[in-house]
């Protein structure tokens, strides 16, 4: 069977073309944080910088992004609100995510 | 019953220039309400049912008056997946959809909300409503996989929301309080709780959905004293462990599953304000409430009474018309008070979102490659222990799964990948619901007469299992 184009891992977007084909440090140790505190099955370096977080992907609901949005406030000293930016677009993927911890982190 | 019953009653809200609401650009008053309902009901496509998906609780409220005077029925499903809007569009052939999001994609015709003109001259009567007028339409998900329809008449909810006000204390505050709700007005706790109990308790809502902790803070801090914050188990616990800065509240809501005693009394310590939780269901509406820190029985709002028969306990009286049948183990303790001791069998409820099991496992055993496969609901104590399995890390005492416990499944299908199935049980329903972990095995552990015995897959769950087989 080879529907790859649900499995999110290898899944091409035209808007992240440039995405580096690894994950920066600084994208694993957001990668490593969603996963332990979510306890998810899958390893840091096995999410894709450019795949979807939400939904399809690695199927995130809004239970688990207020787990993450507390883990983050907490180790980079600032809070997530629903208008600060497209909240949709933070949580796109783990890339854009990292973005946002960046330019946002007070610690 | 009285002839007619107003949407907002006279004795509570006297003034058209009382306050209905407070947005972000101030408050509403009866009078800006009554017109902004006047003029949406004037434009609402020919339909005779809505879908309401206004995330502002304001405009939901507009949105649901406006229905209400245009004599249409308002729907409102547990979920907005792809295949609950086409059931939708079965149910209610001539279904629309009121929405305030710019990027709506629900497949039906949508009624963008509209840009409300400001009016301080005409005077407009507020509507007397017939208390038998079928007002909304709650769906819960049915076990054969099709949503089942719960309709609610004026009268009735109008009687549950004022037994409700009545309990909180709400119909005698010489203040006017604002509710903050962090429940969609769309779930039947927040459209009892906030929108409806606004109108008929005399308060103000606040129109914010608030989602994040510092999002609560906000809606909190914009809105008026005295405040009721109507929440959840979930949003509450992340609010505590954020540790903002926070404003007063006068009293915390809470519904959807029973707070940890621990929880309950961290919020009254840090409030110094009463901690009241409901319970209730989509069908009964809420039925009794209870002040977990000062005694862990359930107290029935006036009028309604248990009835044991055999396994089921039945919910009758006031609002209640025909006696309905409770999805919890209940014990009665005596005419008013009861001990809730956790959820039938069959039924899963997460966050608020209730499903049957038998359905799910339906569902799951229809996806093309599925040779056999069952859903997994883990006790509270196990769930801990599987989610803590995998890793030994210091995120792990954040608290997780200390207020949501998840599903899991295992499933025998050779060449399905997990997101493949993953995806096409997302079609079906409720994110909440996917499983986690997803088990593939070769063989589920079936007795001799086929049944799946609950220790041989609790025992499949286990953490040495889990780690080797989802490697």
């Amino acid at each position: 069977m080879t529907q790859i184009n649900l499995i999110p891992a290898i899944a091409s977007n035209p808007a992240t073309a440039v995405t580096p084909a690894t994950a920066t440090a600084m994208q694993l140790e957001v990668a490593l944080l969603i996963v332990e505190c979510l306890n998810l099955e899958v390893t840091a370096d096995q999410i894709a910088p450019d795949a979807p977080l939400y939904g399809e992907g690695l199927g995130l609901d809004s239970i688990d992004i207020l787990e993450v949005a507390l883990v983050v406030s907490k180790r980079y000293g600032f809070q997530l609100k629903t208008d600060s930016a497209d909240n949709k677009h933070i949580f796109s993927s783990l890339q854009s995510l990292t973005d946002f911890i960046v330019a946002q982190r007070t610690r | 019953m009285p002839p007619i019953l107003p949407l907002l009653p006279l004795v509570v809200h006297p003034s058209p220039d009382n306050i209905i609401a407070w947005c972000d650009d101030g408050s509403v008053t009866r009078q800006q309400f009554l017109a902004d309902v006047n003029q949406l009901a004037a434009s609402l496509l020919p339909g005779g049912h809505l879908l309401n998906a206004c995330g502002d609780r304001y405009r939901f409220s507009v949105g649901l008056a406006a229905a209400i005077v245009a004599g249409k029925v308002s729907l409102l499903p547990p979920a907005h997946t792809t295949e609950m809007v086409r059931q939708l569009k079965t149910f209610a052939p001539d279904v629309f959809c009121l929405t305030d999001n710019d990027d709506c994609t629900l497949d039906m015709p949508q009624l963008r909300y509209p840009i409300m003109s400001a009016n301080e001259n005409t005077t407009f009567a507020v509507p007397q409503i017939d208390p038998n007028q079928l007002i909304a339409i709650v769906f819960t998900s049915g076990s054969t996989g099709e949503p089942s329809p719960h309709h609610k008449t004026w009268g009735a909810l109008v009687s549950s929301v004022q037994a409700e006000a009545s309990r909180l204390g709400l119909l005698d505050n010489a203040l006017p309080c604002t509710l903050i709700g962090t429940v969609p007005s769309q779930h039947m706790y927040g459209f009892e709780s906030t929108v409806l109990m606004a109108w008929q308790s005399g308060h103000a809502l606040s129109h914010a959905q608030p989602f994040y902790p510092a999002d609560i803070c906000r809606a909190l801090t914009n809105a008026q004293a005295p405040r009721i914050l109507v929440s959840s188990p979930v949003h509450l616990r992340a609010l505590m462990d954020a540790e903002l800065a926070m404003p007063e509240i006068a009293c915390v809501v809470s519904a959807t599953a029973p707070l940890s005693l621990t929880l309950a009394q961290s919020i009254e310590a840090r409030w110094q304000a009463p901690l009241i939780e409901i319970y209730g269901s989509t069908e009964t509406g809420l039925i009794a409430t209870r002040r977990a820190t000062q005694n862990l029985q359930w107290e029935l709002l006036p009028g309604i009474k248990l009835v044991v028969d055999g396994d089921n306990t039945y919910a009758c009286g006031s609002h209640i018309v025909t006696q309905i049948v409770m999805n919890d183990i209940i014990e009665p303790l005596t005419a008013e008070f009861f001990l809730l001791h956790g959820r039938l069998s069959d039924l899963v409820n997460i966050a608020g979102k209730r499903h049957s099991l038998a359905s799910l496992n339906y569902l799951l055993n229809t996806i093309p490659g599925v040779v056999d496969g069952v859903f997994y609901m883990p006790d509270e104590n196990d769930a801990r222990v599987i989610s803590h399995a995998s890793h030994a890390s210091h995120a792990s005492h954040t608290l997780r799964t200390s207020e949501v416990t998840r599903l899991a499944a295992c499933v025998v299908a050779p060449g399905v990948t997990s997101a493949q199935l993953l995806a096409a049980l997302r079609e079906h329903i409720d994110v909440v619901f996917l499983p986690r972990p997803l088990l593939f095995v070769d063989v589920l552990p079936r007795n001799d007469t086929g049944k799946l015995p609950r220790a041989a897959l609790q025992a499949l769950f286990q953490p040495a299992q889990i780690s080797r087989k989802s490697a």
